[in-house]
């Protein structure tokens, strides 16, 4: 029997693993499908990671290491080419690996097996089905790890962030990137990274537009591109045509969720990620969630942040019991997508509750309200905020605990 | 000197060669694309039709209704997922309740099992999702869903155990007439048979042009689909159609033998290597889907494509022999749900002509396939003990192993593509179709057929995924 079962070994589990092994626990396990340790930061071989968590930039890889070096003197077992089939409600957990296909079990489960990309299925792009049509991150998957380019004339559907990176790197390694096309009037990335990845390469980017056609019979051809309108319908005469062999989808991230899903854990539609508590707790005693799949991230120093208070609870749970109190529950308001935690204890340790949360199109100056009812609880200053950028807010958990329900709500002013 | 050569691997061509291979005949099956059903079989709506649609007394009618308990019978002992899970066909007026009568009185004419009218609330029951505004229904207890790309693989599969040839990216150019039988020119090869099939689904008027005068057009008419996740495959129970019309059995919602959910198609002429689905065609199929079934959610959608029909300028299927070359030709649908009588009728039609039909003193007739989701925790546990390659999961969302992957390559007919392990196993099915297992099932493919990795293609033959940095 384990104490603390991880599932995924990307920076969210690497570093939930580290922190209950600080707090406490000594008989820990990292369940990785991979070969080896680091998730989706092996493939992320740009620099820019670590700015908040260690004051200076990393590669993705680097990134990583700190954490598995970390790792490396204490007791975390860890177990890779294995993938976890199934998690049972009292933490049985079904894995298979060359070595053998069993059960083990755990007194804590902390989930954390990151997201997946959206496909060109999710937008229902029409034309035919060529080779050709990547997820951004496949595309960077051949190219970063194997040494394989997708193509050499591109354009890239949608300004996540992998996309961007992708535009920089495609170009760097030698391939036309024509376009980067954008659905919403703004960019759904990082703006470092409008600027350092297309404005810096002369790559045009196209707010509100999309792509409407997908042509060839064996590889990408050429794709129809159309300005939309503020129902994001294609505005007809709009076309443009691009002669490309290959397209890159960068349109949304999906927290992966079907263990969670399957042991009957509470979701939150907003997030597809679990319902969480402000200890990352989810609505299973004893089974925590962390990082892209509770919510999608932009920067993984947060993920190691939010990791680590998922990794204390899972210890603190183990050598302490559950954390049984009444719930108060946070609420969004007009123009934020939704909050991350979904509820806290109202007797929690924590002295400090870190709030996340993403707004749904563009602000200028504005300002955050925390309130309960007609009562202002906190107000946070923004000089500006972007649906691309997670918002972040530390309130003190004593400002909290006399409420039943808090609402956040972005505004103007 | 071939006994017989097939032109066409799709579900048709596949299941003649199939029905031959227990006799003691040399034959080969000639297709134009690289693998098997590259054509109609691979895009359509998946259903064993039950056989109320044809009209009384014809071909259709008579192989559909007939077909049904074979291809059943066929799916179990070749291991081809199947499921007997009945159809609905919805009326929504009065005027379709009329018509949903009258498919009843052929239904029981064609002889179809079970059939019967349901009111409202009877067929509410039976499927809760469906629409409120829904009159009256047609049960057809007999109908299911199949994998008709995997029917087909079993199929071709087993013949080529029992020796069947198999000749694949070979267009047939010309075919002549000589004293012994025929001579077909197809990728710059000269194959002489003595009896012809002509099972080329869309190509098939031009094939038969090459032999016989010109008798019959196809018509190639397309429709579009959606393919939801998973979360969306209990929306439906059975197959539920709405009344069909001028273009089609109309737009269907049905659960897959996968456990997906199925929606469309619509029917738009075109031509024949046409599969593009176009806004327009998707937005037609939504609005249609539901009326059926209102509470279909869209946002789940994984994958659209669209499949041609090989419809004719004659209302039947047409099954005609003349001197050797036997035509199996405009097998719409329901052609997948009679291929299996369809062979028996080629096989009837060959021997009535003279052809000699001897059994061969032993063949195979099983097919087994490791499909490790599908097993209980200890078989699973000890499939791995056996062999560790079905220890390491590769392709995450529908659960496919390494051992999956190295089975269907290692089957009688070799996959060259990723597409080509799709249909065979699965990987790359699901939701991420394919984005975290399209790059390792490359890379499998290449090491077990000893190429590098920017030989591997997707698709067609030309469908090249990545190139080489220095290329």
């Amino acid at each position: 029997m384990y104490e603390l079962a991880v599932i995924g070994g990307g920076p969210a589990g690497l570093a939930a693993a580290y922190s209950a092994y600080q707090n406490g626990l000594r008989n820990i396990v990292i369940l990785e499908r991979d070969k080896e340790l680091g998730g989706i930061l092996n493939q992320c071989i740009h620099n820019g990671f670590g700015l908040h968590r260690f004051k200076e930039e990393l590669s993705g890889p680097e990134y990583a290491h700190r954490f598995i070096d970390m790792l490396k003197d204490t007791s975390v077992e860890v177990r890779l080419d294995t993938m976890v089939i199934e998690v049972t409600p009292d933490k049985k957990i079904f894995i298979n690996s060359p070595k053998g296909y069993e059960c083990i079990e755990a007194q804590s489960v902390v989930l954390s097996m990151g997201c997946r990309e959206r496909t060109r299925g999710a937008i229902s792009i029409p034309g035919t089905r060529p080779s050709g049509v990547f997820t951004a991150g496949a595309a960077q998957r051949y190219l970063n790890m194997e040494g394989l380019m997708a193509g050499k004339r591109v354009v890239i559907l949608g300004s996540g962030d992998i996309g961007l990176i992708m535009a920089r790197r495609m170009t760097l390694e030698g391939a036309k990137v024509l376009a980067c096309v954008e659905l919403m009037p703004y960019s759904g990335g990082l703006t470092r990274n409008i600027v350092q990845c297309l404005n810096d390469f002369d790559i045009p980017l196209y707010l509100s537009h999309t792509v409407t056609e997908i042509r060839g019979d064996k590889r990408l051809e050429g794709i129809t591109v159309m300005k939309v309108d503020e129902n994001r319908r294609p505005i007809p005469g709009s076309e443009m045509e691009f002669d490309c062999d290959t397209l890159l989808l960068s349109v949304g991230l999906i927290p992966e969720n079907e263990l969670t899903r399957e042991a009957g854990i509470s979701m939150d539609p907003r997030t597809n990620g679990a319902n969480v508590f402000e200890n990352m707790e989810t609505s299973v005693e004893g089974i925590f969630a962390c990082g892209n799949a509770v919510h999608v991230h932009d920067l993984v120093d947060f993920v190691s942040a939010e990791s680590e208070r998922a990794g204390a609870a899972a210890a603190d749970y183990v050598k302490n019991g559950a954390q049984k109190s009444d719930v108060i529950e946070f609420k969004n308001g007009n123009d934020v997508g939704y909050t991350v935690p979904q509820k806290m204890h109202r007797d929690t340790k924590a002295e400090k509750i870190d709030v996340f949360f993403r707004v749904r199109r563009v602000f200028g100056k504005s300002k955050v309200v925390v309130s309960s009812g007609d009562e202002e609880i906190a107000v946070f200053k923004k000089a500006f905020m972007v649906p691309g950028e997670m918002q972040h807010l530390v309130i003190p958990a004593d400002k909290l605990k006399a409420y039943d329900t808090v609402t956040v709500t972005a505004q103007e002013v | 000197m071939y006994d017989v050569a097939i032109i066409g691997c799709g579900i048709t061509g596949t299941s003649i060669a199939y029905r031959l291979s227990k006799f003691k005949l040399k034959t080969v099956v000639i297709d134009k694309e690289n693998d098997v059903a590259m054509g109609a079989t691979r895009a359509n709506s998946a259903i064993v039709h039950a056989g109320y649609d044809p009209v009384e007394n014809s071909l259709m009618a008579k192989l559909n209704v007939k077909s049904v308990g074979m291809t059943y019978e066929i799916c179990k002992k070749l291991s081809v997922p199947c499921k007997q899970i009945g159809s609905l066909v919805l009326a929504f007026s009065e005027e379709e309740a009329e018509h949903v009568q009258r498919l009843y009185e052929r239904g029981v004419n064609n002889g179809v099992p079970g059939i019967k009218v349901l009111c409202f609330e009877e067929a509410k029951k039976i499927e809760p999702m469906i629409s409120d505004e829904v009159k009256c229904a047609l049960y057809a207890p007999s109908a299911g869903v199949i994998n008709p790309w995997e029917y087909a693989l079993a199929l071709a599969e087993t013949a080529a155990a029992n020796g069947t040839e198999m000749l694949f990216s070979s267009e047939v150019t010309n075919i002549s007439k000589t004293e012994k039988g025929y001579v077909i020119t197809a990728g710059g090869k000269e194959i002489e048979a003595k009896t012809v099939i002509n099972a080329s689904g869309c190509g098939a008027d031009k094939i038969h042009d090459m032999v016989l005068p010109h008798e019959f057009d196809i018509t190639p008419n397309k429709g579009a689909y959606f393919l939801l996740d998973k979360s969306e495959g209990k929306r439906a129970n059975c197959v539920v159609f709405q009344c069909p019309n001028k273009d089609g059995k109309g737009v269907l919602v049905s659960p897959t033998v996968h456990g997906n959910l199925i929606v469309g198609p619509n029917a738009v002429a075109c031509d024949a290597e046409d599969t593009s689905a176009t806004a327009e065609d998707l937005a037609f199929v939504r609005q249609k889907a539901v009326k059926s079934i209102p509470s279909v959610d869209f946002r789940a959608n994984i994958r659209n494509f669209a499949g041609v029909r090989p419809n004719s300028t004659k209302n039947d299927f047409i099954i005609e022999a003349n001197d050797g070359f036997i035509d199996v030709a405009g097998i719409k649908s329901p052609g997948l749900a009679s291929a299996a009588a369809i062979a028996e009728y080629v096989e009837d039609m060959m021997r009535s002509g003279g052809v000699k039909l001897e059994p061969k003193a032993s063949y195979t007739d099983e097919r087994k396939q490791v499909r490790f989701k599908e097993l209980s925790h200890e078989e699973r546990a000890e499939l791995v003990k056996q062999n560790p390659a079905y220890g390491r999961v590769i392709c995450r969302c529908e659960t496919v192993t390494e051992g999956e992957i190295l089975d269907a390559i290692h089957r009688p007919i070799v996959p060259h593509t990723v597409d080509g392990i799709k249909r065979r196993c699965g990987a790359g099915l699901g939701r991420c179709q394919g984005g975290f297992c399209g790059p390792r099932v490359v890379e499998i493919l290449a090491r077990e057929l000893g190429v590098g990795r920017e030989k591997i293609e997707k698709d067609k033959t030309g469908s090249y995924i990545v190139r080489r940095r220095e290329d």
